[in-house]
């Protein structure tokens, strides 16, 4: 299947070089050596094909053989997906395990998708259907509650001639057969996509349904459109991996795809042992059960690294094809245009800024304008969400990634090292964030809650950066000098900081609140400054306020009330009511 | 420094050009990328490099020993055929070796047919078990607010002239596996530690020794030195051939080993010389783009795995050009490791011993090893509470030094006095002090209790009524 197209002539690390390009095509998957470690064809150039190889080319020798694929680098596609943990090359860990051992050996050739599997395939078309590209034609339900739709190749269409009963198939057994043009084509449920190349859908429409994350900043104050792109930067301990460790844990997205891309071992660890044992609280299954891993942590070869992307990114499309909604958490991408820096380097490209090579820009553009809210070839709606992390060198975001991230995604996560330092989680900086999708879900949340969710949350922020204003202030003459109304703004702003924005990702109660929990926080918290302002206004000292019982309340809710006891909220209102009327009845 | 592990390949003479510890050899054929070469000099002195690029008729050779001596006409290049390996044996605890792994102490090399490559190979994530337990150093704000916990990588970010050694040395001579407060103690286990300098002073490796020595370890330890007189380009192996005896002593022999490895600065600068006499493209400071990847595959080589019941604990050491913490070294190393330990220049001032500046400090694994059945149950919220206190105090002492002490309001004047006992009273402690969970918790309380009662808004209420001891205790 794969004969020889050319010799080593030149290895340094992941970059090799050889003779022989007439026979080999631009992307194309090679196989290097003698142990026939996986490459790809990264440019060629008279006679000379330069490859990245996906594992350690330590021991390698110039003479080495190397073998042409005629393909692409692909993934598998098919049941068997979800719960799964791959390498970057979609090579499957627990499979790699079996095979070395507990260290990662090289050249191993296991197929991603497990081959002897029987799926209860449940045929949907019959013979004389015409289908079209992604047709679904199929189901088998991947786990109890997850029903994967078998679809045509996105790249093929014509005629139904066979159609496999209903009962076990394995992913190779035919399930179908269409007629293509002249030409019969036997259909499984596995089939394989270009990871480079995009899916292809009908048409992209505007995402106006948030993705719900549980995070109260998040969905409250920076909200991220199912289908829309946001990046997370952060310096080192900022709370990048944890945020989206949460969102992975909580968002409502029915298929996550997490990539944990040059990042520790230990997390992608902590995902398998923990998710299984977490319950997805809107299907009643295990986390594990909607997941797809995808760990290339960053002792693992870089070029698998910067294949990591695009694999998940390809995993992630083939469910939104099926009509579901699907996040895609990156961590992180820095990480990855680290290694196209690396590989870069060592073909002695044209560095641009930081040594990054010039079409990282294009790169990060091509990532990301994959996300998006659809319409999909067999009509139904699919979107692909993706949040990815950027970790910038000492913190600082005016460096390349962070700044190209910005052009491409419309909702800006800032996480602040002076917040994590002190311990306030999750570490948003409230001011430098953003989120351009507020208009997009403004009437999505006013659906739901029946409540002006945007003017509430619009009015909390200029609390807060009215605090902001009056914390320079502060800082010059002490709190005393200002007038009690705008002490009030501090100390409702405090509400607003420790009572709403912080959230314990730790803390049972705590680590997810649903949208009618947060809107009635927030409302409780707004309603205090308004109570209090009048009383204020009525010269009742500022200490007073401060000192009524019901501060400790406002702050302490989040995890005194659970999502399921929201009346509970109706009693803090009362404490509110009670409390402040008896000062408005002593200042009257 | 003769002894030479793998026999026998190809010799040439066809060294074209010499830079700093780079060598570029001509007409060799057959060599493998990464393998091992023998130098030998006019004077037929050997010493040893490794291929780091190969193309059909000229190699680059890294020469570990640096190129003074080595002239283009009189030297020759055997090429060994395989990777950079070292013999690795239990009985190599009690010894000491020189930055390649040879004995350094007079001693025979060790006994073994076990040659393991100093690389090693990546730990497959689905072979780990996840870090839980925890590691009581007897110091309070590591124990207290920055757990170490078995299988971790937690570095101390130092700074020049700061007590980052004796620190490191009271961590090792400390430890023991905590046990919950409640539970029996757990019996003896299987501990080594290795030891890996990098471009430190002789005087810091004495140091080491002595005290590993009156702590009656010193048979448990197993010290690789590549001193500040030492090759440079030697200590690129140094931490690599320590780690590969820890993962050999950690997964094949059980043990619980701890790797304290000094200095990393000194070991990225080393790497940043190759790097710039190959001409490579720098990023940030001149250190190459792959300084990340590179710190990882050593860092990474740490934790615990399914198949054994040993484990790796690092305490890499660095110091930070001029304190600064962005600067790539610590950056880059915080980026991987799972939190830090950082001193701050002001408590070293001020005298305060161990200098743990705790705000910038974190052990990201600390979560899961304390709390309830592990440490004590109010733990969490405790450490969240101090936390916040301390930083909120922070804001209130730089408004006392504008404004003035006076000025402040009653309970701001609190926050400073609690402020100033927090790091006289909880940080602070003598090197020699070892602090059971307990006393730190209690401690901790008790600054706490400094504070009125409404401005703990992190501990929750029972807590409050169990452990405050304020004025306002009562309602
Ligand atoms: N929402 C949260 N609730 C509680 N603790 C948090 C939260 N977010 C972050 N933390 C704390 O901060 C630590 C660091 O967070 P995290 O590992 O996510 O940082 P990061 O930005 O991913 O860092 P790196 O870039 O080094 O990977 C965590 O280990 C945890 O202790
Ligand atoms: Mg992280």
């Amino acid at each position: 299947m794969s004969e020889q197209v050319g010799v080593v002539t030149w290895i340094s690390g992941p970059v090799v070089r050889a003779r022989g390009s007439r026979y080999v095509g631009m992307l194309e998957l090679v196989e290097v050596g003698e142990d026939r470690l996986v490459g790809e064809v990264i440019g060629l150039n008279g006679d000379i094909i330069t490859v990245q190889v996906y594992e350690e080319t330590s021991g390698m020798k110039p003479g080495a053989p190397v073998y042409g694929t005629g393909l692409p680098l692909s993934v598998e596609l098919g049941p068997g997906l979800l719960k799964s943990i791959f390498d970057g090359v979609q090579r499957p860990l627990p499979l790699i395990e079996i095979e070395s051992g507990s260290f990662i050996g090289r050249g191993m050739r296991l197929d991603p998708l497990y081959r002897k599997d029987r799926w209860k395939f449940n045929p949907t078309a019959k013979v004389g259907d015409v289908v079209s590209r992604s047709a679904i034609i199929g189901t088998v339900m991947e786990t109890e509650t997850f029903e994967h739709r078998i679809m045509v190749p996105a790249d093929l269409s014509g005629t139904l001639t066979w159609v496999a009963p209903a009962g076990d198939y394995t992913i190779e057994d035919p399930i179908a057969k269409l007629k293509v043009g002249n030409e019969e084509k036997v259909l499984t449920m596995l089939q394989r996509w270009p990871v480079r190349r995009p899916r292809p859908y009908m048409t992209r429409m505007r995402g106006t349904t948030p993705l719900i994350t549980g995070q109260r900043v998040l969905d409250t104050f920076f909200p991220v459109s199912k289908g829309g792109a946001a990046g997370i930067p952060g310096p080192f301990g900022s709370g990048k991996t944890v945020t989206q460790h949460s969102i992975a844990k909580w968002a409502d997205a029915q298929v996550i795809v997490y990539i944990g891309c040059g990042e520790r071992g230990n997390e992608m660890t902590e995902v398998l042992q923990e998710f299984p044992h977490l319950v997805d609280p809107r299907s009643g299954r295990p986390l594990m059960e909607r997941t797809v891993l995808i760990a290339n942590t960053s002792n693992m070869p870089v070029a698998a690294r910067e294949a990591s992307i695009y694999t998940g990114i390809t995993i992630a499309e083939y469910y939104r094809d099926m009509g579901y909604h699907v996040a895609l958490m990156a961590d992180s991408t820095s990480r990855w245009a680290e290694a196209l820096r690396e590989v870069s380097g060592r073909l002695e490209e044209m560095p641009a800024e930081e040594g990054y090579p010039a079409y990282l820009a294009g790169r990060l553009a091509e990532f990301y304008e994959r996300a998006g809210y659809v319409e999909t070839m067999n009509d139904h709606i699919g979107s692909v969400t993706i949040v990815g992390a950027v970790s910038p060198p000492g913190g600082d975001f005016s460096e390349p990634v962070t700044q190209h991230t910005k052009r491409f995604i419309r909702c800006f996560w800032a996480l602040d090292k002076s917040l994590s330092s002190a311990r306030h989680f999750p570490s948003i900086n409230w001011l430098d964030s953003y989120s351009e999708y507020l208009d997009d879900v403004a009437d999505w949340w006013q659906e739901k809650v029946g409540k002006d969710w945007l003017k509430m949350r619009n009015h909390a922020m200029e609390l807060l950066s009215e605090e902001s204003r009056l914390s320079q202030i502060v800082k010059l003459v002490g709190p005393d000098a200002l007038p009690d109304e705008e002490r009030l703004v501090l100390e409702t702003s405090r509400l607003l900081r420790e009572g709403f924005l912080q959230q314990n990702a730790m803390d049972k109660v705590d680590a997810f609140s649903t949208i009618q929990k947060q809107i009635r926080m927030l409302e409780l918290i707004l309603y205090f400054h308004e109570r209090g302002l009048r009383i204020v206004k009525h010269g009742a000292p500022i200490s007073l306020i401060h000192n009524l019982p019901i501060v400790d309340t406002l702050i302490r809710m989040k995890s005194i009330v659970p999502n399921e006891e929201l009346e509970k909220m109706d009693d803090i209102q009362k404490q509110i009511d009670d409390q402040m009327s008896q000062l408005d009845v002593e200042y009257r | 420094m003769s002894d030479v592990i793998v026999q026998s390949g190809q010799e040439v003479v066809g060294v074209s050009r010499i830079t700093g510890p780079i060598m570029i050899v001509e007409g060799a054929a057959n060599v493998s990328y990464d393998e091992v070469v023998e130098i030998r000099d006019g004077r037929g002195n050997l010493r040893r490099g490794r291929v780091l690029e190969v193309g059909e008729k000229t190699c680059v050779v890294q020469v570990f020993a640096g190129s003074t001596g080595l002239s283009i006409d009189g030297t020759r290049v055997r090429f060994l055929g395989d990777t950079l390996r070292i013999p690795v044996a239990e009985e190599m605890l009690g010894r000491v070796f020189d930055g390649l792994g040879n004995p350094l102490d007079g001693g025979p090399q060790p006994l073994t047919d076990h040659f393991a490559d100093v690389n090693g190979q990546p730990i497959n994530p689905t072979a780990r078990i996840y870090p839980r337990d925890y590691i009581q150093t007897g110091v309070s704000a590591i124990d207290g607010l920055n757990t170490l916990l078995r299988g971790q990588k937690l570095p101390i970010f130092s700074g020049a002239g700061m007590p980052h050694d004796q620190l490191a040395a009271q961590i090792v001579r400390q430890a023991t596996l905590g046990a919950p407060t409640d539970a029996p103690s757990a019996e003896a286990e299987q501990f080594a530690i290795v030891f890996a300098a990098m471009g430190v002073k002789h005087d810091v490796a004495n140091f080491f020794r002595r005290s590993f020595t009156d702590s009656g370890a010193l048979t448990r330890v197993a010290m690789f030195l590549n001193l500040a007189d030492d090759p440079p380009v030697e200590r690129l192996v140094t931490p690599r051939a320590a780690l590969t005896l820890a993962e050999y002593l950690a997964y094949e022999k059980g043990m619980h080993v701890l790797v304290v490895l000094t200095d990393m600065t000194n070991y990225c600068e080393a790497l940043r010389q190759i790097s710039n006499i190959r001409g490579e493209v720098p990023s940030r400071k001149g250190y190459p783009g792959y300084l990340y990847s590179d710190l990882a595959s050593l860092y990474e080589r740490t934790g615990r795995i399914r198949t054994s019941e040993g484990s790796i604990t690092q305490i890499p050491i660095l110091t930070m050009p001029s304190d600064d913490i962005t600067h790539p070294v610590p950056d880059l190393t915080g980026y991987i490791t799972e939190g830090q330990i950082t001193l701050g220049r002001e408590l070293d001032h001020s005298g305060i011993y161990p200098p743990i500046a705790v705000l910038p400090s974190l052990s990201r694994l600390m979560k899961d090893g304390i709390g309830q059945g592990r440490t004590r149950g109010d733990h969490p919220r405790w450490g969240a509470q101090l936390y916040a206190a301390y930083a909120h105090m922070q804001d209130v002492r730089s408004l006392a030094s504008v404004i003035g002490e006076e000025e402040l309001g009653e309970v701001d004047q609190k926050y400073l006095k609690f402020g100033r006992a927090f790091e006289k009273e909880f940080i602070n402690q003598s090197p020699t002090e070892n602090r059971t969970i307990e006393q730190t918790l209690s401690i901790g309380w008790r600054l706490l209790s400094m504070l009125p009662k409404d401005e703990l808004t992190r501990v929750s209420l029972d807590e409050l009524k169990q452990y405050y001891q304020g004025e306002d205790a009562k309602h």
